[in-house]
């Protein structure tokens, strides 16, 4: 069966991870191939990277450090920002990017999702939305010029899927950093208008709120991006924890299936029997 | 063979450099991504990747005039080769993806659009159980129902006897075929973590 996928999203500004909050306000976390490797090790099942730098400056993919950035990672890697070109996207699969994600030149530069689908074919080519809340209902948001267009985000998944997207991601600019939860209501709205697969992004805190998103959407993965570089195995204890209730990619040595968790996901510490009998557990390396 | 020279054949559009990253990390050091004939002639084990439009590749592959040196390699020579992806959608005699266009040939069938109900989003992406069907060397460190991480909108449709593993997704999707030294994979063992690193690990050392 296929799993619902536990995305994790990097999002990069002048080459550094930042923690971005409504998308105003950015907090430096640290190098992005270092987040990349632990993100990788910690069994996340996607990764996407968002240079925010590189289409705000109207500048190239940042190529160095996504190749810097890829070399750890064995899981699939979208990469976005400064992409406006047919050439930053061949050069950027030969940097170690499987997937490209198109924001800004999907709003102005549409017939770029059509020419791109037709060479890398359309399973390589993720279309962005930011969607904002307003008093008329969701609308798309072109962060670049700080602009909120007249379209919903559904009619505009559904417009980039008939120009030749493969995978839409859903964006909510309101719950970025918010630790609300996804937006259910958005995403729902996307997910009824496009037959490709939704990637949902916005508002994670924690395991719970991955477990509302895959029970009451139809989205093939959820995303967050603040709380998985917050803490140790941040990933793994997430998956544990959606694991208890359906059935998620878990593989890692750690998998906490033996521990217990608090109300917040908050790992619960083991009695000292069980640590003692911890001490004579002998795990052996496994040589692939 | 303790140290294959490996070739990962550039053709322009695959995630070359991912594939790369994957074998190198398993410590082979004779690694190269390359289009030279000489490279190609001079190598042990041929990987073609993926990530691109059917026609595209085959376009590529034509005008790098790579097509005859491979035939050369694979059928007369016998050099194994492992297609991943479009790579291994490459090894059919037939695409309909954008009109219909004719592949390597080297195993008979055609690869056709995932046509599935509603609850199947097409691309079929993500990690999925792959039902190891016979024992593959490419497989034979690998648990039946290990997961690989797929992402694609066409599968190959061919005979059972070169199905050497399938997935189920609304239908049976072919996920590994398998004719004497040619080898294919649908999903992407470079970004499947350690599967995917145990099924190149099978790969190579079964050559």
């Amino acid at each position: 069966m296929l799993k619902k996928r536990v995305v994790a999203t990097l999002v990069v500004k002048n080459g550094i991870v930042v923690q971005s909050i409504n998308f105003k306000k950015y907090l430096p976390i640290g190098k992005p191939s270092v987040a990349m490797e632990y993100l990788n090790q910690w069994g996340v099942d996607e990764i996407v990277l968002i240079d925010i730098s590189a289409s705000r400056n109207i500048k190239d993919p940042n190529y160095s450090m996504i190749t810097r950035a890829s070399e750890k990672c064995f899981v699939p890697l979208t990469v976005g920002g400064g992409i406006s070109k047919l050439e930053h996207i061949q050069k950027l699969m030969h940097c170690g990017a499987d997937k490209i994600s198109l924001n800004t030149a999907a709003i102005h530069n549409p017939e770029l999702i059509t020419s791109a689908a037709k060479i890398f074919g359309d399973q390589c080519i993720v279309v962005s939305i930011d969607a904002i809340s307003t008093a008329g209902g969701y609308r798309v948001y072109d962060y670049l010029n700080n602009n909120i267009l007249d379209i919903s985000p559904a009619i505009f998944a559904k417009k980039a899927v008939e120009l030749g997207a493969g995978e839409i991601l859903i964006n909510s600019v309101d719950r970025d950093g918010s630790y609300l939860g996804f937006d259910i209501e958005l995403i729902n709205s996307v997910c009824e208008l496009v037959n490709v697969p939704v990637i949902c992004c916005g508002g994670a805190k924690n395991a719970d709120d991955f477990v509302q998103v895959f029970q009451n959407t139809n989205v093939s993965a959820a995303s967050a991006a603040n709380f998985f570089n917050f803490f140790e195995h941040s990933v793994n204890i997430t998956k544990s924890g959606i694991k208890r209730k359906m059935d998620v990619r878990l593989e890692t040595y750690a998998d906490y299936k033996e521990n217990s968790f608090d109300e917040n996901y908050r790992l619960l510490k083991k009695t000292d029997d069980e640590l003692k009998e911890m001490l004579f557990v002998r795990i052996e390396k496994e040589v692939i | 063979m303790k140290n294959p020279r490996i070739v990962i054949i550039d053709y322009g559009v695959g995630n070359t450099y991912s594939v790369s990253n994957a074998i190198h990390s398993l410590g082979y050091k004779r690694l190269k991504i390359s289009e030279k004939e000489e490279e190609i002639q001079n190598a042990d084990v041929l990987i073609l990747p993926g990530v691109g439009a059917f026609e595209a590749c085959v376009k590529n592959l034509k005008e790098r005039n790579l097509i005859s040196i491979l035939n050369e390699q694979v059928l007369i020579k016998k050099k194994p080769i492992l297609g991943i992806c479009v790579g291994m959608q490459l090894l059919a005699s037939f695409s309909e993806e954008n009109g219909m266009h004719a592949g390597l040939g080297w195993i008979e069938g055609n690869v056709k659009k995932l046509v599935l109900p509603k609850e199947f989003p097409v691309p079929h992406v993500g990690w999925n159980d792959v039902t190891i069907k016979e024992n593959s060397p490419i497989f034979n460190r690998n648990a039946q129902f290990s997961n690989f991480y797929f992402d694609h909108s066409y599968f190959f449709d061919c005979d059972d006897i070169y199905v050497a593993g399938y997935s189920n997704y609304g239908i049976k999707v072919t996920a590994a075929v398998q004719k004497e030294n040619i080898f294919g994979v649908q999903f992407h063992p470079e970004k499947s973590q350690t599967n995917g690193l145990k099924l190149f690990r099978g790969f190579l050392n079964s050559i």
